[in-house]
């Protein structure tokens, strides 16, 4: 007795099927996670509606919120996506963007004068946070090429290395009067915000997007850039694609591996002085929600592409967002991983199709 | 410090090494099994996590750790499910699915372990039973001899994870999955009873490993307990090169870095008694795995011995090019 | 005329099968037959659909329509399996061995005893009685990794003949032997026939096919054009025009092509007939070692010269160094002794792009795994020569890339349907076209050919062999690494042999003989 479906691969498939695949993988997704809700005792609907007032339909509080939460997904986004388009797993861009942020808060509140320029200042942070965040990640990208370490288990331990490296700043020399913070920012050391000129367009007051938003639509553009028109964004898809013909063709392998994951790092390091410098204001222990974490699964669902990274990090912005009115913690969490595993499930049915064959036992 | 005092130190960091790295052997051993039939599985900080909370959710009100051990097993074991069907049945990219099935099962620990923190006072848990006369001996005593069950069935699992593999029907099928499934599908073996198998039972495993913690060492749920076991897990493996066996002195050694901190701290010799150097005792768990992939990859350089060959693979029959 | 009838039923008929991949229709009501006891050649050039056609009967592929017939008996065969069940057991041309496995775990995999428990030596002493009474040694304690080409193929006709096949069907078999070691292959197939087993040979080589089997029947293009012929009845040229299609317009005449005239067996020294000077050595290869995969000697000591204008074959049987010498030539592994010199450069530290920088060209063996970045467009892969350059553009110019990609395409034949689509969609002789353009539009001083026409048909073979004749006359020196001897023979200036990585010999084409290049890949002098 044969299967009486037979698996076939598709040769073509419209721009039409594969947007309702992708529609039907959200559905499912939403069921899954209203499923996960009722379990822990919550009514879904209730859950979906409150998360969707607070980040999008709220007005302009909520989509200012929104953008605030969605810049350091799109910039440790874009950091992963460029990574994972030469299969290299950057799933420590969490780590990178610790690093990041205690850079910054270093040059922000004792490597670097107060009294400097705004710009000046902010120039430097967001510099050292870029360096630093970079030579983490290349760091790992040296271990991957030339010891072949598995990147994925390397820029994951660092993020638990940088963690305790920065909670021993926290706790220690630069804990503000024995609590585990950094004293607060100067006002130099500040990224600018729309609230900063309610004085003049009173709408304004108490709309927190801050510059760090245009800085990651920027990095948005230049990755686009990068990737379409420069040799090693050609040298990346190439890798990605296949290694080994990339090697025969004559592409440095190893250099271009440090190189992209330190670029990947910058973006994360850059995440993490936006966060300290247009959020937080100063350094303190767990100041990021796992904003590396979620821009994993942000950039897998944006197909790798550096403008669909800023329309999903602004639904998981949203969704971020939404998340602190419904009860049970982790629900966050749990919708991104059940939306990308059945994203990822669901991409079966654009590479197959099952052809019916009928129930008889003869072929 | 005294001889006997050296010496008694020792002894106590391995038999505390020894008891905390058993969650890490248990799920070691069970990504050791899934990776041998060629899935990789990158979830099972998640699995780890559901398999803690699931433990201890149902051991407060049934009063039954073993309930508990059970109902973390299953718990995690169905969870996984989700991955195997995700890259095995629909053969999307198994690094991707792993992630995923990840975050849900972090997310779902999170969510339903909420009301379960702080819970620890009326917990059952797997108390400590040493080995009569065997725990009596000297060095080997305390550091084999005198755990829970959950121990002692880590050490009992290795070997037989062993034989399981290099001496069964079974095994030698799912080593022949995961090196060259084409091959094995030619002969009739059933590539994806297997790869579900595999995968579920090293969820299954991951979970207790999970509750081998919360049950058993911490005790209690917390949010985040296992601090990254679960990919420490997964660098065990590649450095065990696949072998149950091999899996124990990494196992064993990782508990003991991770006990170092306390253990050291206790003693008062100079920088080691500034509470500031908790922060780097803390790091070297996760540096010493780098380290150990490093070490491990300029021995395999030498040799020439690798992955399960089709591991990460999706096995697709008669794919034609 | 057909083979005597005999009263029993043929072991195995096959009826009217047709089986279509997607748009390609590979057999179009295709029908064969072999009796009990008989060896039978299956005949056809590369994509006739031979391999299928087995394959349906092996289990592996399900006809879209057709009849299977076993000893006169309908039979519906679901899966490997089931075909093994039966009795049918199949010899892939890529071997489906397991290499960390050991000999006996291999031929134990998949069946059903020992149920449970294996121990240490399962089975051994069994497997090595059958080995030595079907003439196959093997030790079942070695693992099959550490086996050379011939011993893995011992192991996979035990695996078949462990499971009680009596329908054996052997995919190419002879591509990883050497010349003197049809011999005592042939022998063993002859004692299985003897014993009763129908054998079944798929097989592109005419010369073997009149040595070793008793009825032939020839595929072409997915149809049986010639069935269970007598291998007494019929010769060579017969043989070789109903492989081609002798009353086809489009196809060419046997004479004209080069590769049929290594079909039929007739030696023939290459077309460039004027006696030159010689010419400046280009590529010195001195006292070259390597390693191979696992860490063991794959090259030791080789030395090598190719000039300008000339094609050197390397010939040698499988896996004695061809792949670590191309590699190391092109840069891609480290070479651990010697001097390797292009023109007046030393090669040897300068890495992969360095050398191509300098004139070498590759063309990998494994031409969908190296060759090409097979999702990318035809365009993308066209512009990989990018890479080489000596400084290389940070802004690739695509437009202008573009444009160099549409009149390559043109000039190079490369059948496709836009340069957007993904490389790899294309044919394998259309890939290797590419490859080939591309490689050529870098206007090498040296290209490196290993396996080129590996598995493609006799049209896209005609066509790599053409081109690689152009380049010579416009003063490239070609390294032809090539297992196919007959490509050798028929391209080649000067053969070099290749012997358990050492230079066995090197040859002036026009006094090698097929016989004295068998005896030297064989290590015999």
């Amino acid at each position: 007795m044969r299967s009486p479906v037979r698996i076939v691969p598709r040769h073509a498939i419209g721009r039409g099927q594969q947007a309702g695949i992708a529609a039907a993988a959200v559905c499912l997704a939403l069921l899954l996670g209203g499923l996960f809700l009722l379990l822990a005792g919550v009514d879904p609907l209730a859950a979906y509606a409150a998360i969707g007032r607070a980040a999008f339909w709220g007005g302009a509080y909520a989509l200012s919120d929104t953008a605030v939460k969605a810049t350091p997904l799109i910039l440790c986004g874009l950091g992963c996506a460029l990574a994972f388009r030469m299969r290299l797993w950057n799933v420590g861009a969490e780590g990178q963007l610790l690093l990041g942020a205690w850079a910054a808060t270093g040059v922000a509140s004792f490597w670097l004068p107060a009294t400097l320029p705004r710009p000046l200042l902010l120039t430097a942070m967001a510099l050292a946070a870029v360096v630093v965040g970079a030579g983490y990640a290349a760091l790992a990208g040296w271990l991957k090429a030339r010891l072949n370490v598995n990147e994925i288990l390397s820029t994951l331990m660092l993020v638990y290395v940088a963690s305790h490296f920065n909670n021993f700043w926290i706790f220690g020399p630069w804990s503000q009067s024995g609590f585990p913070l950094s004293p607060q920012f100067a006002p130099s050391a500040q990224l600018w915000r729309l609230s900063d000129a309610a004085a003049a367009v009173p709408a304004l007051s108490g709309i927190t997007l801050h510059a760090g938003f245009a800085l990651a639509l920027l990095a948005a553009a230049a990755v686009w850039w990068l990737l379409r028109s420069t040799r090693l964004g050609f040298a990346i898809d190439v890798l990605g694609d296949n290694a080994a013909c990339g090697r025969s063709v004559g592409i440095d392998v190893g250099r271009t591996t440090v190189l992209v994951l330190a670029l990947s790092g910058a973006c994360a390091g850059l995440a993490g002085m936006v966060e300290v410098s247009g959020v937080v204001l100063r350094l303190q222990e767990r100041f990021s929600p796992g904003y590396g974490f979620t821009a994993i699964i942000v950039a897998w669902l944006a197909r790798l592409n550096p403008a669909l990274v800023v329309v999903v990090a602004l639904l998981f912005g949203g969704l971020l967002v939404g998340s602190r009115e419904v009860q049970p913690a982790g629900i966050a969490m749990l919708l991104q991983g059940t939306l990308l595993l059945v994203v990822v499930g669901s991409e079966f049915f654009a590479r197959y199709r099952a052809q019916w064959r009928g129930w008889s036992a003869h072929g | 410090m005294a001889e006997g005092g050296a010496l008694a130190f020792v002894v106590n960091l391995l038999a505390a090494g020894v008891a905390s790295g058993t969650p890490l052997l248990i799920v070691t051993l069970g990504e050791v099994i899934a990776e041998r039939g060629g899935v990789l599985n990158l979830g099972l900080e998640g699995l780890m996590l559901v398999g803690a909370m699931s433990g201890v959710l149902v051991a407060l009100p049934t009063g039954s750790a073993s309930l508990g051990l059970l109902a973390a097993f299953t718990a995690a074991a169905l969870l996984a499910t989700a991955h195997a069907v995700v890259c095995v049945s629909l053969r999307a990219d198994q690094v991707v699915s792993g992630l995923s099935l990840g975050f849900v099962g972090i997310g779902l620990a999170s969510m339903l372990g909420a009301p379960l923190v702080g819970a620890q006072a009326q917990l059952d848990r797997f108390a400590v039973r040493p080995v009569p006369f065997f725990s009596e001996l000297p060095v080997l005593g305390p550091v084999l001899f005198a755990h829970n069950v959950l121990t002692y069935g880590a050490l009992l699992a290795a070997p037989l994870c062993w034989l399981l593999l290099q001496r069964t029907r079974i095994g030698l099928h799912l080593r022949a999955v995961g090196e060259n499934p084409e091959a094995a599908d030619g002969l009739g073996v059933n590539v994806t009873v297997y790869r579900y198998a595999a995968v579920c039972l090293g969820g299954g495993l991951a979970g207790v490993g999970g509750a081998a913690l919360s049950l058993a060492l911490t005790p209690g749920y917390v949010d985040g307990m296992t601090a990254g076991m679960g990919f420490v897990a997964l660098g065990l493996t590649i450095f065990a090169r696949w072998n149950p066996l091999a899996a124990v002195p990494g196992a064993l050694l990782f508990g003991a870095i991770r006990r170092l901190p306390l253990d050291v701290q206790g003693l008062d010799v100079g920088w080691l008694a500034n509470p500031s150097s908790g922060y780097f005792f803390n790091m070297l768990p996760y540096l010493f795995v780098i380290g150990v992939l490093v070490v491990g990859n300029l021995r395999r350089q030498q040799r020439g011995l690798g992955a399960p060959a089709a591991l990460g693979r999706s096995f697709v029959r008669g794919e034609r090019r | 005329m057909s083979a005597t009838p005999s009263t029993s039923p043929p072991a195995v008929e096959l009826r009217g099968i047709s089986k279509r991949f997607g748009r390609t229709l590979a057999l179009d009501g295709a029908s064969f037959t072999v009796q009990r006891g008989q060896i039978a050649a299956l005949l056809g050039e590369n994509g006739a659909g031979k391999t299928t056609l087995m394959q349906v009967l092996a289990g592996v592929q399900f006809a879209d329509q057709g009849e299977l017939w076993l000893d006169g008996v309908a039979i519906e065969l679901t899966s490997p399996r089931q075909a093994i069940a039966r009795g049918i057991g199949m010899v892939h041309q890529h071997f489906q061995l397991v290499p960390t496995l050991t000999v006996a775990e291999n031929i134990l995999l998949g069946t059903d005893w020992p149920r449970f428990w294996l121990g240490p030596r399962p089975l051994h002493d069994e497997i090595a009685t059958l080995g030595q009474r079907l003439k196959l040694p093997v030790d079942p304690a070695a693992r099959v990794a550490a086996l050379s080409v011939g011993e893995q193929q011992r192991v996979e006709l035990l695996k078949a003949l462990w499971r009680g096949a009596r329908v054996l069907i052997l995919d190419e078999p002879t591509a990883v032997l050497g010349p003197l070691e049809l011999t005592p292959f042939f022998e063993a197939l002859r004692a299985l026939a003897a014993a009763g087993t129908a054998l079944v040979l798929i097989t592109h080589k005419l010369a073997e096919v009149m040595a070793a089997a008793d009825v032939v029947t020839v595929l072409r293009r997915g149809r049986t054009v010639a069935s269970d012929v007598s291998t007494r009845s019929v010769d060579a040229d017969q043989l070789s025009r109903l492989i081609l299609g002798g009353d086809d317009a489009s196809a060419p005449s046997p004479a004209a092509v080069t590769s049929a005239a290594a079909v039929v067996g007739v030696d023939r020294p290459p077309a460039a007939g004027v006696v030159r000077a010689p010419a400046p050595a280009l590529l010195r290869l001195t006292g070259v070692s390597a390693l191979g995969q696992r860490g063991e000697v794959a090259l030791a000591g080789v030395d090598l010269e190719v000039r300008c204008g000339e094609i050197v074959g390397v010939a040698g049987v499988s896996g004695n160094g061809q792949r670590e010498l191309a590699q190391v030539i092109v840069g891609l592994q480290p070479s651990t002794a010697g001097g390797i010199v292009l023109g007046n450069r030393d090669l040897t530290r300068l890495s992969v792009r360095e050398r191509l920088a300098l004139g070498l060209g590759y063309i990998p063996e494994d031409r969908l795994g190296h060759g090409i970045a097979p999702s990318l467009s035809v365009r993308h892969n066209l512009a990989l020569g990018l890479f080489r350059q000596q400084r290389p553009p940070w802004l690739v110019p695509w437009s202008a890339l573009a444009q160099r990609g549409t009149d390559l395409v043109a000039a190079h034949d490369v059948r496709l349907q836009s340069l957007e689509q993904a490389a790899g969609e294309l044919s394998g002789g259309n890939v290797q076209k590419l490859i080939l353009a591309r490689e050529i539009d870098a206007r090498p001083r040296l290209l490196v050919a290993a396996q080129p026409t590996r598995g493609l048909d006799l049209g896209a073979t005609r066509a790599v062999h053409d081109r690689l004749r152009q380049l010579t006359a416009s003063g490239c020196g070609v390294l032809l690494v090539s297992e196919d001897l007959d490509e050798v023979l028929a391209l080649a200036q000067r053969v070099v042999v290749l012997f358990k990585g050492r230079v066995a010999g090197t040859l002036e084409r026009a006094v090698a003989s097929a016989e004295s290049i068998g005896r030297l890949m064989l290590g015999q002098p």
